[in-house]
Order: C-alpha cells, then sequence, then structure tokens
C-alpha cells in the first residue's frame, strides 16, 4: 500500500461473520512466531475474507509481509476485544494517524451507516505514507488530510487540524482516535477543554488476548483495565499516556536483538 | 506380601540442584521396573483400600498397584485410564500427599505407598513402550457435546463423553490444547511432550479439538446450541491473574505469574530469540505468592539467568500452600525466601522500569477465616529489595469474558459460576460447567473430578430426553 504497509486479505469465514467495528485478531505467523493483535479493517461475510493493515516493524510483521497469494497464516484467533459504541450521537470526528487510517475506517463506516455526520482526518509523515484516503472519503461527510511535511494536504499533525476544527466553534459530539500512542495523547489533551467524549483505541502488547495474562494491562482513571477484554477502546481523558507509552517500550532492546539477527 | 515392608518409599532419582538449574528438563527422572515393582510390593492390598475414596477420580489404586507388582505394566495403564485420562499428568502434578497417599493404610506407620510414582511409572512405560491404546470406540449416540477449554477439567469430561458414544468438539482459546498444562505448568514439573501425548490420547477416543476458538467472542454459547451441539461443558479456568493493587504494580518488569510463564512455557521465551517472543529474564527476581505457581515462576526465573531469586510471602512457611515437595526443590535451586514480608510498593526508574521493591516484616496475629493466623505488619520494618523483574503470583479470579457474554448465566459475587455441586447444571438448560471457573483456583485433579461429574451428568440430561 506504501513503503512497508501491506494489506492482507485473509479467508476466515467465522471472524468474517462475526467481525465488529473496533475488534481485533491476534495471528502468529510460524511455530516460533509471537502472537500478535491486529486491528480489523474490513471483513466480508459473503466471501469469508478478513482484511488486515499492518506496518513492516518486528519481525511477525515481517514474515507477514513476505507472504504470497495462497499461504496460510499459522494461527488467527478472532473476532476480539469489545465493539466499538457505535450510535447517533450527531457530529463525530474520527481520526486516524498512520497505520491508525485503517482501525479508525470501519468505525467510521459504522458511525455514518446510523447517521452520523462523520468529519474525518486522517494524517500520515508524508505524502507517500498516505493510505486509504479514498476510503476514509467515502465514509466522511467531510474529510480533513494532513502531513508532517505538507507534502499534501494540511502541513502538520491531525491535532493542529483538530484544533482548528474546534476553534472554529462547530459543534462536536463525539471523537474517535486511533494511531500512535503519543498522537491519542495529544488528541486527548486538544479536546480536553471543550469536555468532548473522546474514545482512542489503544494498542499495548498482548500475549493470550483473552484476559488470562495481563500484558496489556494499562491505567483508566486511576484502575488497572486489560486493554483485550476491557478494551481496546477507553476514554482518552481518562488514559494514563505515559505509563502506556513506557509499557510499550518494554521490549525495545529485544526489537532490535531479533531485528539484527536477520541482517 | 512377603518379607519384611521398607518403611520408606523407594526414592526416586533426580536431577541434582547446580545441573538442573540451567536446563529446563523434568526434575524427577521416575522410577525403573524394578524400583516400580519393589515399590509396588510395599501396598498391603488392603481391603478397605482407603486410597481409591481419596482419588477425586477414584482410580482403583490396589488394582493397578498389583498389576505393577507382578509386571504387568500394559495392563495397569488400562486399568488407570478406566478412571483416569490423564495419568502421566497427575502422577506428576496431583498432591498426593493430601489425596490417595494421605489414607494409605500403610501410611499410618511408615511411610504411604508412593502411587503417585507409580501412576507416573505406568503412563510413562506405556507412552514409551505402547502404541497408544484406545478402548473399542463405543455405539454412536448421535449427540453433539460442546467442551469449553482444553484444560484438565475440559479433557476429561471430553474424553468421558466421548467414551459414552457421544460426539465431542473441545474449542479452545490458545493456539494449543492443554490448557494451564501447557501455559502455566513449567517443563521442568510437566514435560510438555507428556501433555501433548495424553491430548493425543483424548483425541484418539475420537474427540474433536478446535483452537484458536475464543467462545463468547467467536460463538456465544447459545450460538453453539444453533450449531446442533446439545450440551455445553464449561471449564475454562479461572485465568483472570490478581493483582496486589500496590502502587508500581504496572511498571515494566512487573508480570502476573500467568504471564511470566505462558511467555515461558507457552511460547517458549526461554529460547528467545530462536523463538520470537521475548521475556525480560531478570538478574534479579522477585516473586510475591506462597503457591506452586509462586514456586515454578521462581524456579523459572532462576533457569533464565537469574542470579537471585527472593520468594516473598507475607505469612510464614506452615502456611505456604505450596506443596512440601515443591518449597524443598525450590530452596535447593537456591531460591530465597522472605517470610512474613508484605510488598508495600515497587519502586521504578525514569523510564518506568522495576528497581527496587518496598516490603514491611509481618507477625502472626489470630486466626482469620481461613484458619490459618493472620499476618500483621510490624511498625517501622520496612526495608528496600533491589530487584529488576517482579512476578506476582497471588493467585487468580474469574475471567469475565466468557460469563460477560452469557445472559443468564448465574454467578458469585465474585465471577465464579454458580452450579449445583452434584451435577456441575448450571443456571442454564444443558449447561454444564466444573473447575476453577466455579471453585476458583484448585487443583488439576479436582477440577478432573468435577468434570467426571458433569460429564454423568450430561449423559443423564441427555438420555433422559432421548
Amino acid at each position: 500500500m506504501a513503503k512497508n504497509i501491506h494489506l492482507l486479505k485473509v479467508a476466515s469465514p467465522e471472524i468474517a461473520k462475526k467481525a465488529k467495528a473496533g475488534q481485533f485478531v491476534v495471528l502468529r505467523a510460524v511455530e516460533e512466531g509471537e502472537r500478535i493483535p491486529l486491528t480489523l479493517y474490513d471483513w466480508d461475510p459473503r466471501d469469508g475474507t478478513i482484511s488486515l493493515v499492518f506496518q513492516e516493524v518486528g519481525k511477525t510483521t515481517k514474515l507477514l509481509a513476505g507472504m504470497r497469494v495462497g499461504d496460510r497464516i499459522l494461527n488467527l484467533i478472532g473476532p476480539l476485544g469489545l465493539p466499538s459504541h457505535i450510535e447517533r450521537f450527531g457530529r463525530v470526528v474520527c481520526i486516524g494517524g498512520g497505520v491508525g487510517v485503517p482501525a479508525v475506517y470501519p468505525i467510521a463506516r459504522a458511525m455514518k451507516l446510523v447517521g452520523n455526520e462523520v468529519i474525518g482526518i486522517m494524517g500520515a509523515r508524508t505524502a507517500e505514507l498516505l493510505i486509504l484516503e479514498e476510503e476514509m472519503r467515502s465514509v466522511s461527510d467531510r474529510l480533513i488530510v494532513t502531513t508532517d511535511d505538507g507534502s499534501k494536504g494540511m502541513k502538520g499533525f491531525v491535532t493542529n487540524a483538530l484544533r482548528d476544527l474546534l476553534g472554529s466553534g462547530i459543534r462536536v459530539d463525539r471523537v474517535v482516535a486511533v494511531g500512535p500512542a503519543v498522537m491519542m495523547k495529544f488528541v486527548a489533551e486538544t479536546t480536553r477543554p471543550y469536555g468532548i467524549k473522546t474514545i482512542v483505541s489503544l494498542n499495548s502488547i498482548m500475549l493470550d488476548a483473552t484476559g488470562m495474562c495481563g500484558a496489556c494491562r494499562i491505567s483508566v482513571g486511576g484502575r488497572t483495565k486489560f486493554t483485550c477484554v476491557d478494551g481496546p477502546e477507553f476514554d482518552g481523558h481518562e488514559v494514563d499516556f505515559d505509563l502506556l507509552l513506557d509499557r510499550l517500550n518494554q521490549y525495545v532492546e529485544e526489537e532490535k536483538r531479533i531485528a539484527a539477527m536477520d541482517c | 506380601m512377603s518379607g519384611r515392608i521398607s518403611p520408606k518409599k523407594v526414592p526416586m532419582a533426580e536431577q541434582p540442584p547446580e545441573e538442573r538449574i540451567r536446563n529446563f528438563r523434568e526434575v524427577p527422572l521416575g522410577y525403573t521396573p524394578e524400583q516400580a515393582i519393589e515399590e509396588a510390593k510395599r501396598c498391603l492390598q488392603c481391603k478397605e483400600a482407603p486410597c481409591i475414596k481419596g482419588c477425586p477420580v477414584e482410580i482403583d489404586i490396589p488394582a493397578f498397584i498389583r498389576l505393577v507388582a507382578e509386571g504387568r505394566f500394559k495392563e495397569a495403564a488400562l486399568k488407570i485410564k478406566e478412571k483416569n485420562a490423564l495419568p502421566a499428568i497427575c502422577g506428576r502434578v496431583c498432591p498426593q500427599e493430601t489425596q490417595c497417599e494421605a489414607v494409605c493404610t500403610l501410611g499410618r506407620r511408615f511411610e504411604p505407598v508412593a502411587i503417585g510414582r507409580l501412576e507416573r511409572f505406568v503412563a510413562d512405560w506405556e507412552r514409551e513402550h505402547c502404541d497408544p491404546i484406545a478402548p473399542n470406540p463405543p455405539p454412536k449416540r448421535g449427540k453433539k457435546v460442546a467442551i469449553i477449554g482444553s484444560g484438565p477439567a475440559g479433557l476429561t469430561a471430553a474424553a468421558d463423553l466421548a467414551k459414552m458414544g457421544y460426539d465431542v468438539t473441545i474449542f479452545e482459546a490458545l493456539h494449543k490444547p492443554g490448557g494451564v498444562l501447557v501455559y502455566g505448568i513449567p517443563e521442568f514439573r510437566l514435560p510438555k511432550a507428556i501433555v501433548e501425548a495424553e491430548v493425543e490420547y483424548v483425541k484418539s477416543l475420537g474427540v474433536e479439538i478446535r483452537v484458536d476458538s475464543v467462545i463468547g467472542r467467536l460463538y456465544s454459547i447459545q450460538e453453539l446450541f444453533d450449531m446442533g451441539y446439545s450440551a455445553v461443558f464449561i471449564g475454562i479456568g479461572a485465568g483472570s491473574p490478581m493483582f496486589m493493587g500496590i502502587p508500581g504494580e504496572n511498571l515494566s518488569g512487573v508480570y502476573s505469574a500467568n504471564e511470566y510463564l505462558t511467555r515461558s512455557n507457552l511460547m517458549k521465551a526461554y529460547l528467545f530469540p530462536e523463538y520470537h517472543t521475548p521475556i525480560k529474564t531478570g538478574k534479579k527476581v522477585a516473586v510475591i505468592g506462597g503457591g506452586n505457581v509462586a514456586m515454578d515462576a521462581a524456579r523459572t526465573a532462576r533457569r533464565l539467568g537469574a542470579e537471585s531469586v527472593y520468594l516473598i510471602y507475607r505469612r510464614s512457611e506452615a502456611e505456604m500452600p505450596a506443596r512440601i515437595e515443591e518449597r524443598e526443590r525450590a530452596k535447593e535451586e537456591g531460591i530465597i525466601f522472605h517470610l512474613l514480608t508484605l510488598p508495600v510498593r515497587i519502586i521504578g526508574d525514569e523510564k518506568g522500569r522495576v528497581k527496587a521493591i518496598e516490603c514491611v516484616k509481618m507477625e502472626l496475629g489470630e486466626p482469620d477465616e481461613s484458619g490459618r493466623r493472620r499476618p500483621i505488619p510490624v511498625r517501622g520494618s520496612e526495608f528496600i529489595i533491589e530487584v529488576d523483574t517482579v512476578i506476582v503470583a497471588i493467585g487468580t479470579a474469574a475471567n469475565p469474558l466468557l460469563p460477560r457474554s452469557t445472559p443468564g448465566l448465574k454467578l458469585t459475587e465474585d465471577g465464579y459460576i454458580v452450579v449445583d455441586e452434584e451435577t456441575g447444571r448450571t443456571s442454564l438448560e444443558g449447561v454444564y460447567a466444573g473447575g476453577d471457573i466455579v471453585t476458583g483456583s484448585a487443583t488439576v485433579i479436582s477440577a478432573m473430578g468435577a468434570a467426571r461429574k458433569a460429564a454423568r451428568a450430561i449423559h443423564e440430561y441427555l438420555s433422559g430426553r432421548a
């Protein structure tokens, strides 16, 4: 789709039939592999497929990137997590950053479907990394595109676009943001003074993803929650993002070690 | 029964501590046939056979031991398998000292017969010497039963129902069957090849196992009925790790025992980077808790290369729930016990990583509701231990995933499933449950006992309606 960003369409009739916006799957590519969570980008109960979008960042995503048509994923588990809360709120801003765009897309689609006015904001570092712009446009009443370097759309971050939007005095009933933890943190800070309910979908490290291990635990409103069974969506104004960021960085050295082995 | 009976069990060889802390191989090495026969001959073959009642699945212990004494090992294996589909597992992880061996007649004067070691011997001998023996398939009843979870309870219920002629499907959430036997109990206590072999035996009875299937998400229980299953057994374990609620518990480097053991056992993180799942091996590790799981975590940390492993427990050793055998082995392996010690906070560095744990000394007061003397903090006795990894092994709570998605399923205040104790029947028709999701954390064998009762009740339910 873009540099190091891939779309994977997988035959999985059972998951395709049950999937709802906001849910994710866990997969293991090979016998030695990790279990990694990936958010569902799309699914089709008629042809029995699910679509996943991922960025090559670690061992498993590299293995996935090397897959060809007809290859098998060893294990695929889902749909996991609680579905998004979809309701007719009025005007909803759906924000996707980087590979958060494919994750927010089905939420925006579902929000639109129940009659919300959807304002999409999507961003990437640079124009070549913008993905699914047309798809986002198709489910948004209005779409704002940002790039950090200004190579396409508005120059700046999605939070700049959001700040301008809110500053214009427009009424917003709900914000949903999916992207890097830092982005979600600043989205939540941007909406906080306006008191707009802001939902974020968290990407904690997971292991079993069924509530058994607590690897994905985070702090929400001062209470420990498991992202896999209590989430992945939480009230962004209650999430301790600094803790999430620390916990996301737990295995940086190990990731470097395993990446170095491939060279 | 000729000659004098030896007052002591025939000892079983073990890997010496200095060797075993450098590998994940099993610690006890098992009996030779000669040792097994010698030990089997210690059995008095007493008429009352209290051991059978001491066994939650009622194995005919004197009968199998007599067969061992006569060197008829294959028949001994069949005798055990009449009642227990997982003998190699139970021979290793059952607390025989509080069950069959606790009531052994010989035990009144001497050490009881080493029933656990003999069960293990027989099961190992069968696995190594025979093709798996499955009983002749019974006539099919044309009814399907769904089992949720492939741990000890699920496997037992599945095996029992398959033997009665039901079409049984197990739905397992993880990618490998076995539940706590594969994610929780370490290789050095229960080799995974043995679990795999016993799972294969259950499959040979005609049981289908579907991994990667999270019931409650992929299908609801109602949908299982819609798919044509006539009854459902829930054996999902307790499974949700408890934390202490002290400051610093979410720092990087703090694990639940479930996470630590799952990384090492199920995901084989001890073979990182050959296997891709990482684990913080840690140089100085604190394990909080005093049960078997705490021992497993501490001993795993040692094998992963930790120089110092501290076991922190708030009561004294007398109150520890871990088996004596496990405690002894942990001590032999250099685990340092901090007894009567309560962690009060975990201290982190600027990157949110663990660097120390603060504890307070305790003293024992009056007995509490569990009958054990209540530990009370000693004022001003706080002290700090430098550690880089903390493993919280204070038990598990009910995992809410399935119950939350099952309307009408009656739960206790703590989220465990309410059942009729004799039958495992839940508040939903055709739905039965057993094991840790009913009782809270207990033993492999008690889960198996509950599953056996439920299987019987399911059979009665389904045949009554036929």
